[in-house]
């Protein structure tokens, strides 16, 4: 429906701005360009000319499109922020999700609010994939570690590999620990022993 | 234990809250404080505004803007202590500075020479047809934005019509000198020494030579949350007023240069904070020295202590540039951002006040400045927009 705008991303991060850009092509959004480099910001923003931009907060140039709320020579079409001044739960979760948006000229909010909307719930989906990437290589980073200790253990008191995971987990369950941070105890105290 | 979040950018003028709470100044205090470096000033004031910072190492005029409702959302903050007097310095590339040194009558470290000279400069590369020279600044609502301003108006030049003024976040402010996308800029230490040691630039001004005193950076809190918890800014304000005291013991300046050198910090070397500590600047490649004991003042000659008439001088330049009308409320609201009645509070002793300068502000131009008369310091310029 929206097809018409032109939307502009300031992100240097691939694949999140990826994951945006997907986003809003299924919204109907097909003119939509990334900006990468952020060298001559202004000039580009301009040359484009787009009716929203979308930049994430952990970007340093989002104070120069807070230039564009200034009227002067060295700006050519003003800009604001997409919320109203009461609409601070919008802010708080563009905030929180670490993007925030502005619109050029005279266009109406609410035609933005849907792609704010969009752009929330897609960065957080970002944070979440992120998240769970961590949490999945420090999982393997455990299972490497445990191994290791379950190996010594076996070695050390002549143990089979589940009595070796058994002690790991009751030593763990008695000292409230991670069955990880015990593993890593005994290949520490494996070390000193050495 | 009372848990804090305030946000800083890597910036000297910091120092006092970065110090505050390395030191355990705040820890004494009963406060356990995450420091949460930031990139932006539109961060800072986000998050500050939405309450994820309790506090904010903030540029005055945003905390100013914030109030008055300018340019973002109305979020009133106030200020119970002062970061920073002074501190920043506008940096020209060399080339810029060989062609005001060829046009400068009188002394190169003379405010208004340097700006007749820069006048002189921008008609003549008008008459070749060259393209107008660039400023880079760190924000709309920024000390830097107004002190460039002050000082090459004076000397006859329009701001947004002889030259361009851009804003450049401070980190990429080197970078864009070095690529002449700016042929100058304006901005805290630690950049212009930065700067100086690419040789890309040299330091023209100190802020301090423009200025006697100009309010740099607040200990930024929402009015409302100050209002909440009284006993909480009682703290912040006696932790950061003993940092300041120790920063500026002259025998510290090692100790603290170290401190922020740290990469979770101000992250450049420690040599390069010690001269702005120091006051002492290395102002060209070739190796010149300027001092001025003056350049920061953090804590000294009452600086920790808010001044409203600093903040009536920044709302008149918000008036004069175009970015706000001129009223007696707005006025009377950005005044009511300084808080010296909650530092006082805060502490045993009362602060004498400053009485040099007479306005409190001491302008290198123009007629002293009255906090009640704004109609009188903008009626003293032709170049204005307001």
């Amino acid at each position: 429906m929206d097809a018409s705008l032109k939307i502009v991303i300031v992100d240097e991060n691939p694949i999140r701005a990826a994951i945006l850009q997907d986003g809003l092509k299924e919204a109907g959004h097909v003119n939509v360009t990334r900006i990468e480099d952020t060298a001559g910001l202004l000039a580009r923003i301009y040359a484009i000319d787009p009716d929203v931009i979308l930049i994430d907060l952990e970007n340093p140039s989002r104070d120069v499109l807070e230039q564009m709320f200034q009227v002067s020579r060295a700006v050519k079409r003003p800009v604001a922020m997409f919320v109203d001044q009461s609409d601070t739960a919008s802010i708080q979760a563009s905030v929180d999700a670490g993007v925030s948006a502005y619109i050029v000229g005279n266009l109406q909010k609410d035609r933005v609010k849907t792609i704010m909307d969009l752009c929330i719930s897609r960065f957080n989906a970002f944070a979440r994939l992120q998240d769970e990437l961590e949490r999945a290589k420090s999982a393997l980073e455990d299972r490497k570690v445990i191994d290791r200790a379950k190996g010594i253990l076996m070695k050390v008191k002549s143990l089979t590999e589940e009595e070796a995971y058994a002690l790991l987990r009751k030593t763990a369950m008695n000292e409230n620990k991670k069955i990880a941070d015990v593993a890593q105890a005994v290949i520490t105290a494996a070390e000193l022993f050495k | 234990m009372t848990q804090l979040r305030i946000g800083f950018i890597p910036l000297a003028d910091a120092t006092a809250l970065l110090i505050a709470v390395d030191k355990g100044f705040c820890t004494a205090e009963g406060l356990e404080v995450e420091l949460v470096r930031e990139v932006s000033w539109s961060n800072i004031r986000d998050k500050l505004n939405i309450g994820l910072f309790d506090a904010a190492h903030l540029i005055a005029p945003v905390a100013i803007a914030s109030s008055l409702g300018l340019g973002h959302v109305k979020v009133p903050i106030i200020a119970p202590f002062g970061l920073g007097v002074n501190g920043n310095a506008i940096t020209v590339s060399p080339e810029l500075h060989a062609a005001i040194a060829a046009a400068v009558e009188g002394d190169l470290t003379d405010p208004m020479a340097t700006a007749r000279a820069l006048a002189h400069v921008v008609a003549q590369r008008r008459k070749r047809g060259q393209e107008p020279l660039t400023f880079g600044m760190t924000f709309p609502f920024s000390t830097h934005n107004y002190h460039l301003r002050f000082w090459m108006a004076a000397g006859g030049v329009d701001p947004d019509e002889d030259v361009r003024l851009v804003v450049l976040p401070p980190p990429y402010m080197v970078e864009s000198l070095q690529n002449k996308h700016v042929d100058a800029f304006c901005v805290g230490a630690p950049w212009n020494s930065v700067a100086v040691d690419l040789g890309i630039g040299q330091i023209l001004h100190f802020v301090s030579e423009i200025f006697a005193r100009a309010a740099e950076k607040y200990l930024g809190l929402r009015q409302r949350w100050a209002e909440q918890y009284p006993e909480i800014v009682t703290q912040l304000v006696r932790a950061h007023r003993r940092a300041a005291a120790f920063v500026e013991q002259a025998e510290n300046h090692h100790e603290v240069a170290a401190l922020l050198a740290a990469p979770n910090r101000i992250g450049v070397d420690a040599e390069v904070i010690l001269r702005t500590l120091d006051g002492r600047l290395k102002v060209s490649a070739a190796g010149a020295y300027r001092s001025d004991p003056r350049y920061l003042l953090i804590g000294r000659e009452a600086a920790a202590r808010p001044d409203p008439v600093q903040a009536a001088w920044l709302y008149a330049q918000m008036v004069r540039w175009g970015q706000a009308p001129l009223s007696a409320e707005l006025l009377r609201a950005a005044k009511a951002v300084c808080r010296p009645d909650l530092y006082d509070a805060a502490l045993p002793a009362k602060e004498a006040p400053v009485t040099t300068p007479a306005d409190g502000i001491g302008a290198f131009a123009g007629p002293p400045f009255d906090p009640d008369n704004l109609k009188a310091h903008l009626d003293a310029w032709t170049i204005r927009r307001g």
